[in-house]
């Protein structure tokens, strides 16, 4: 019963909303100019307090947002030292900076040869070896795919180092040669290199 | 679905301008729903302010998910660094001390803006029939708040979170022989530890997203009966309502401004001085702070407690408190429903508000003469209110003329009629 | 106009409501204590606009580092959040250096000792609680990151200032238990901490007099940052948001007006 009468409320309500102006006109025969007027200004001002509650909206939303991104301990992260007094020629090791893979290798005479003297203008990303390297016996890169964000292989084995003799990755099948450039496969980049200092002969802060 | 139901929700359908609503509509009547309910739901056109408070408490719910979702993104429930990690987002993470005042100061602000909703459906008898189950409803989602509002303290980890986790379990032990093993079961351990840290977080993430379906049946509820008014008479005819927008929407979303400066002066200006200091200090099992206090929300439950001391009547004494609150629409027999046309009852209820708040006064007081004697007065005021007055009240009780329909005042003299 | 003091009057209801609430509600269970009130200091990040004095703060800094750090960590501060006193890059690396720290273990499995970078924590006097217990006549010495928020019942800043120039002779007649001094601001006038400044006890790099009141001052100001650096912040932002507020009130109370005359016909 109280659906049924509730539901009766609306429509009468309904047709009470349309009727509404009618009556006014009723009351105050110039009242039409008036009314019009006044809704007009009505009109504006919700929609002046929509468009100022969105601005509310929008702005509380920015530090919901705004926490999500890197926090300030993160982003302070310590720099890392790595002492390479004793990574022989030929050898590589990774370390771990930011969360992600560093790989550095001592390169071998040869290697090094290679790197330099490759035609590094028509690579897809043309970039040449001393462009990447401070000291040109160690190539230090970001060990992760351009890519897709994998990380390649070829630290620990020479086998696994793909066609051009530095890294390959095995997700998508990209080579990266012996400075981490991009040399064949998906990768559309170099291997990033990260910033890095020489602070004693053989040792390097990252960072 | 009643036939006059099925046709104005054709009507409204048809009168959907934009198509691409419409081609929803059509397949999925939400919007006609959200056009019926948020757009012409007919509200009685003399409520007050007071009915705005269940808007700004669905706002502060939304405000406390909001927030909370991202700040659990920050949080460890470990009791190892629960506490440093509530440090480093006040600290490290970008706008994290903002999220967390907001929250933390949130809790109060929420539980103000019910106590004031519950308040006021106390006062215009909002829960007498037919809005029985609405009222029911209701205090469900109070209790909700309880939990949740208990298993948040706790999470920083603190002195005062770690022992009002620990005296709050304690409660349950009062339970006649199996007490021990119930709080062992809640505490998952011998005392309250990382089990219990880890189990309360996750509750402290769930209860609000039950809350939420509580709210959305509650506003079910109110939307079948339609809403009360100061004047406790139904709606007799179109005259009687205003489509809730532009007019409810307008007025609500004054007082939710109103409300939102005062919250933001806490949030910004003040924020822990809601905070117990102690909550300082890294939780330390070994010792119990010297004067350990509820937050405000609980106090008048916290002085019921204490004012009974039989342990297991405190206890039921604390959970009847908020219980007795389910059998409200039993206990009251009178037809009328607003205070304003109840000469009697109107000052008995007012003396209950003074009541709580007086209970709520002697909670953060030391549990010491002359505050015990004083509680335990109040708590026979609390609970003879509902069990003895409210009952019987009706049968002396002359009310006061009823207007004829809610337009006739508003219209004739478009002048209130005074609350007092 | 009836309609304007209406709007009014309703206003007024629910303010004083939140009013009414919000000064009854909270009421703080302040422990009676026994001590003389604080003199309360006109601290700079008081009030709407309150913001720290970075000269202060850096004084009080060296206070810290040179008397409180021998017993007292501040275990959620870093470095790094030196920045904040107004330090530059540089110096805040240079400052963070004259510390060392445990770190490892090392590609060798040992654990070394190295100099202290901005991103690390304060150091601690004490690897643990037990050996500052062991060393301070069994009392702990408490962790001061959050002493100001510890004590904000106590009156925060003003009660760190206010122990630090409430050491004075035990009157007659009173004794003092082993171990314990006479400080009028303490709880019980006996704290186990023995009088940490003396007169010109540090030299202050700006060359200001450290006499005990000003070092008293600036520790406190430091500890006030410390327990919550985002004050100045937060007061800024609280300003804008209350005016941005404020001018939407407006907005909404000229709609609902405009809105309710209709109602009203």
């Amino acid at each position: 019963m109280v659906e049924a009468k509730i539901g009766g409320i609306e429509s009468e309500n309904n047709q009470g909303k349309s009727g509404q102006g009618k009556s006014g006109q009723g009351k105050h025969d110039q009242g039409k100019a008036e009314e019009h007027q006044a809704s007009e200004r009505r009109e504006f001002l919700g929609l002046l307090a929509g468009a100022t509650g969105a601005v509310g909206a929008a702005a509380f939303s920015w530090p919901l947002i705004d926490s999500l991104n890197p926090a300030k301990d993160v982003l302070a992260l310590a720099s890392l030292e790595v002492n390479l007094e004793s990574l022989e020629e030929g050898q590589s090791i990774t370390v771990k900076w930011r969360g992600r893979p560093v790989f550095i290798r001592h390169r071998t005479q040869e290697e090094t040869k290679q790197a330099e003297e490759t035609d590094w203008k028509k690579l897809r990303d043309p970039q040449s070896d001393s462009q990447r390297v401070k000291n040109p016996q160690y190539i230090v890169v970001v060990g992760i795919c351009t890519h897709l964000g994998c990380v390649p292989l070829g630290q620990k084995e020479v086998a696994q180092r793909g066609e051009y003799g530095g890294w390959f990755c095995p997700c998508h099948g990209s080579h990266y040669d012996e400075s981490g450039r991009a040399r064949k496969g998906p990768a559309p980049l170099n291997l990033a290199v990260p910033p890095y200092e020489f602070i004693k002969d053989a040792t390097i802060r990252i960072g | 679905m009643t036939k006059k139901q099925e046709m104005t929700q054709k009507q409204t359908n048809k009168t959907l301008q934009n198509p691409i609503l419409k081609w929803i509509d059509d397949r999925l009547p939400i919007i006609g729903l959200l056009q019926r309910e948020y757009i012409d739901y007919p509200t009685p056109r003399n409520v007050n302010y007071f009915w705005s408070f269940g808007a700004i408490a669905t706002i502060m719910l939304l405000v406390m998910i909001v927030t909370g979702l991202v700040l659990a993104m920050q949080y460890t429930a470990h009791v190892d660094l629960a506490f440093s990690s509530v440090q480093r987002i006040m600290r490290d993470v970008n706008y994290g001390w903002l999220l967390r005042t907001i929250h933390m100061n949130g809790a109060s602000m929420f539980f103000l803006a019910v106590y004031i909703h519950l308040y006021r459906g106390m006062y215009y008898g909002s829960y007498k029939k037919p809005r029985e189950l609405l009222w029911i409803l209701g205090v469900v989602i109070f209790l909700l708040m309880m939990a949740t509002a208990f298993t948040g303290y706790v999470l920083p980890w603190g002195q005062m979170s770690y022992w009002a986790a620990t005296v709050i379990t304690n409660l349950f032990s009062a339970i006649p022989i199996i007490g021990e093993q119930v709080v062992a079961f809640l505490w998952g351990g011998f005392s309250v530890d990382n089990p219990t840290l880890n189990r309360f977080f996750v509750l402290h993430f769930l209860l609000p997203f039950v809350i939420l379906a509580v709210v959305f049946l509650h506003i079910a509820a109110l939307h079948v009966t339609g809403s009360n008014n100061p004047d406790g008479i139904d709606v007799k005819s179109a005259r009687d309502t205003l489509p809730f927008h532009p007019y409810i929407t307008s007025k609500d979303s004054l007082a939710i401004l109103v409300f939102a400066i005062g919250y933001a002066m806490v949030v910004f200006y003040a924020p822990n001085f809601l905070n117990h200091p102690d909550n300082a200090i890294p939780a330390n099992p070994l010792s119990t702070p010297e004067h350990i206090v509820p937050e405000w929300y609980f106090l008048p439950f916290y002085a019921i407690l204490r004012a009974i001391p039989n342990k297991l009547l405190g206890v039921l004494g604390l959970f009847g408190g908020v219980a007795i609150l389910f059998f409200l629409p039993f206990l009251d027999r009178s037809k009328i429903r607003s205070c304003r046309y109840r000469p009697l009852y109107r000052w008995l209820l007012w003396l209950f508000v003074i009541d709580t708040m007086f209970l709520g006064w002697l909670g953060s007081k030391p549990a010491e003469e002359p505050y015990i004697l004083w509680a335990r007065l109040g708590t026979v005021y609390y609970f003879g209110f509902f069990l003895v007055l409210t009952p019987l009240i009706s049968l002396i009780e002359r009310p006061a003329k009823l207007p004829a329909s809610i337009s006739e005042p508003v219209l004739k003299t478009s002048d209130h009629p005074r609350d007092s | 106009m009836k309609k304007n003091t209406r709007v009014i009057k309703n206003a007024l209801i629910i303010a004083s409501c939140i009013v009414l609430l919000l000064t009854i509600l909270p009421i703080k269970s302040n422990a009676a204590s026994e001590t003389s009130p604080l003199e309360k200091q006109s601290w700079p990040f008081k009030g709407i606009l309150g913001h720290f004095d970075k000269t202060s703060l850096r004084r009080g800094y060296e206070v810290y580092t040179q008397v409180c750090a021998a017993c007292h960590g501040m275990r959620f501060l870093h470095y790094r959040d030196l920045r904040e006193l107004g330090y530059s890059k540089a110096q805040v690396v240079a400052l963070a250096a004259l510390n060392e720290v445990e770190d490892g273990p090392n590609d060798e499995g040992e654990y070394y000792s190295r100099l202290a970078l901005p991103s690390d924590i304060f150091i601690s006097p004490f690897p643990n609680d037990a050996a500052a217990r062991v060393a301070n006549n069994n009392v702990l010495p408490p962790d001061l990151s959050l002493m100001v928020a510890e004590k904000a019942a106590q009156g925060g800043a003003d009660f760190i200032y206010a122990l630090m120039i409430g050491y004075k002779e035990a009157p007659e007649g009173s004794e003092l238990k082993e171990g314990l001094y006479y400080n009028t601001a303490f709880k019980g006038q006996e704290i186990a901490m023995p009088p940490p400044l003396f007169e010109d006890i540090i030299d202050f790099s700006d060359g200001t007099e450290a006499s005990i009141q000003q070092m008293g001052f600036d520790v406190a100001q430091f500890l006030a940052w410390a327990a919550d650096p985002s004050l100045e912040q937060r007061k800024r932002i609280g300003l804008r948001v209350i005016i941005f507020l404020g001018i939407f009130l407006i907005i909404a109370i000229m709609y609902k007006r405009r809105v309710w005359t209709r109602a009203h016909s």
